[in-house]
């Protein structure tokens, strides 16, 4: 009997990701999901630009590489073009939140049918540990060596807080995968996420906050654990929005 | 014969466009090219088709970029500030050999510049309009059927060879009106099978990438891409030779400066001045050899631009040099009246040639 086996909307390719980095975890919920709901023969996936950048080669699935923070432009297309497909984008907080910040706003606010997988591990990973737009107040970083000062660099964007204000997103969720709960949590969040596209209720996105050991300069348990002391007040997991299940509630 | 009806340039080219099969166009309002998002918004809706005002030129062109992805016609239309936002989605779109139309109905530049027409982006858009070794087929319209004939026929190269084919047209172009036919063979698009639409479980995955990391990779990437452009400066060059056959001043004129020329040439010719035209048609590739040709009868160039002289430096390489090339130019603007043209033509002839 078989009881584990990898999703096959995973290739075969080794992941390139650092040891204890959570991107591995959040592929294979998302894989897991695309399996669990048969539609990997014709679901599009768009990779970032960012840790993540070559997801093409490890989603299974027909993959688009996108520019810098512009993926929810060009699942905007793909999703107009070929509305039967299912489409997704995955994107980091450097993509999602700073460079590419009206693309998802104007997803969100379109609605367009798309469901986004946002992992916010509050740094740049791929460059190589600069502050990122999540980065919380303080945080050392290449480029905030002295701590991020809220005075020079702002405060930090929290994305399922700012989208909630806008009529148009069907569902907005933020999740962590830290601990084997908040990694079921996670998987539950994404399968609805894909759901809902499936369902045509529009823009759905999960916000995973993630870990990064490699330029948080943790072990990968204490990046586990600083996920629980300093991400997770800073950036509450929840329900942001539910339209669909607000309705519910109101009839 | 077909049928003429009377359109505005930037209508003519919409509908066109939808003729050949266009179904999808993002844009992002900008003066002088906004006709053409308005025909969309109203045609689109009725054949089934998508509009979508876009957030950004950015993410219109990256909407264009998913389009394309997906094998199916796509456009985007714009005018020379809302081009160089674009030009990180051309890139993309030539690193990832995708087909797209884009048009550019140019405006005075740089910066804001105005809003009255100007063919300022010829650098922009010939030699790469962005990062990267890349090119795009520049197609030159000259008329109202021209606006029309060519986003067709830039519909068919961009398929034909994986790559962007850009109309560089300017407000007088799509501004104003003329008898025009729109009857088209259109031929099917060529197949797809590196589009992404679903794998249906029946094949392996399809990447749309521009990203390659090991340099004799990409540099393979690059080299086979420019075979490809190789075969399109073999194969599609178009122009218009215009009293050649006797010519000893030849004007170098694209899209309004060519209309303003002919009119020259032929107050040139009655007063027993044998000047003629070349007018290229694609601006990338680039016709040379006409030019290349003419250099050895001509005594003299004149290149009619509404820039600061950009062409010119393409007409002096495609003749080597050998003979004068002056320039002849309104910018900011302002279009070369015919009288204009026709002193600069005296000019030349007066000195015979040479300068």
């Amino acid at each position: 009997m078989v009881v584990f086996e990898k999703p096959h909307a995973l290739t075969d390719v080794p992941m390139h990701y650092c040891p204890g980095c959570t991107h591995g975890i959040v592929h294979r919920l998302v894989a897991e999901v695309i399996d669990e709901l048969g539609i990997e023969g014709k679901t599009v996936g768009i990779a970032p630009v960012g840790c993540s950048v070559m997801a093409y080669n490890y989603f299974n699935c027909d993959m688009i590489e996108a520019a810098h923070g512009r993926a929810p432009a060009v699942a905007t297309g793909v999703k107009r073009a070929e509305p039967d497909n299912i489409v997704f984008t995955y994107q980091g907080d450097g993509d999602l939140a700073s460079i590419g910040t009206a693309e998802t706003v104007h997803s969100a606010a379109r609605n367009e049918n798309i469901t986004v997988i946002f992992i916010n591990n509050a740094i740049y990973g791929m460059t190589g540990g600069q502050m990122a737009p999540t980065s919380l107040p303080g945080q050392v970083t290449q480029t905030s060596p002295y701590g991020r000062d809220v005075t020079q660099c702002g405060f930090p964007v929290k994305v399922c807080e700012m989208l909630s204000q806008l009529d148009g997103p069907e569902y907005l969720e933020r999740v962590a995968v830290n601990n084997v709960k908040n990694v079921k949590n996670a998987k539950k969040a994404i399968k609805k996420a894909f759901r809902n596209q499936i369902d045509g209720k529009g823009f759905s996105l999960v916000e995973v906050i993630s870990s990064c050991p490699t330029n948080w300069g943790l072990t990968p348990q204490n990046a586990l654990k600083w996920i629980d002391e300093k991400m997770i007040p800073y950036y509450p997991l929840g329900v942001y929005k539910d339209r669909s299940a607000a309705k519910e509630e109101t009839k | 014969m077909s049928e003429k009806v009377l359109m505005k340039g930037n209508e003519a080219l919409a509908e066109a466009a939808i003729i050949a099969g266009c179904r999808h166009y993002f844009g992002y309002p900008i003066t002088p090219q906004t006709e053409v998002a308005a025909y969309m918004a109203k045609r689109m809706p009725k054949i089934g088709g998508t509009f979508l005002q876009a957030e950004s030129e950015i993410a219109a062109i990256n909407m264009v970029y998913g389009v394309s992805s997906t094998g199916h016609r796509v456009m985007t239309s714009s005018s020379s500030p809302g081009i160089s936002l674009k030009g990180e989605g051309l890139s993309y779109l030539a690193g990832s050999d995708l087909p797209a139309l884009v048009i550019n109905v140019q405006r005075g530049g740089p910066g804001l510049g105005g809003i009255q027409p100007s063919q300022a982006d010829y650098f922009q858009a010939t030699k790469g309009g962005a990062h990267g070794d890349f090119h795009m087929i520049v197609l030159a319209p000259a008329s109202v059927q021209e606006m029309a004939d060519l986003t067709v026929k830039g519909f068919e190269l961009a398929d034909k060879y994986r790559m962007t084919s850009m109309i560089l047209a300017d407000g007088t172009m799509g501004q104003m009106m003329e008898p025009v036919s729109l009857e088209y063979d259109i031929k099917p698009a060529p197949e797809k099978p590196w589009a992404t639409t679903g794998t249906k479980m029946q094949r392996e995955h399809n990447i749309v990438n521009s990203l390659s990391l090991v340099p004799e990779e990409l540099e393979k990437f690059n080299i086979e891409r420019y075979k490809r452009y190789d075969e399109v400066e073999k194969n599609e060059v178009m122009y218009e030779e215009y009293m050649m056959d006797d010519a000893e001043i030849c004007i170098a004129a694209f899209g309004i400066a060519a209309r303003v020329s002919k009119n020259a040439i032929t107050e040139a010719r009655r007063q027993g001045i044998k000047a003629g035209m070349i007018r290229p048609i694609t601006l990338w590739p680039f016709p040379k050899t006409p030019f290349k040709k003419a250099a050895q009868s001509v005594k003299q160039f004149i290149s009619v631009e509404l820039s600061m002289g950009q062409m010119i430096e393409d007409v002096r390489l495609a003749t080597e040099c050998r003979v004068p090339v002056t320039l002849c130019n309104r910018v900011g603007g302002m279009i070369p009246s015919p009288e204009m043209v026709l002193e600069a033509i005296k000019e030349a002839a007066k000195n015979g040639g040479a300068r």
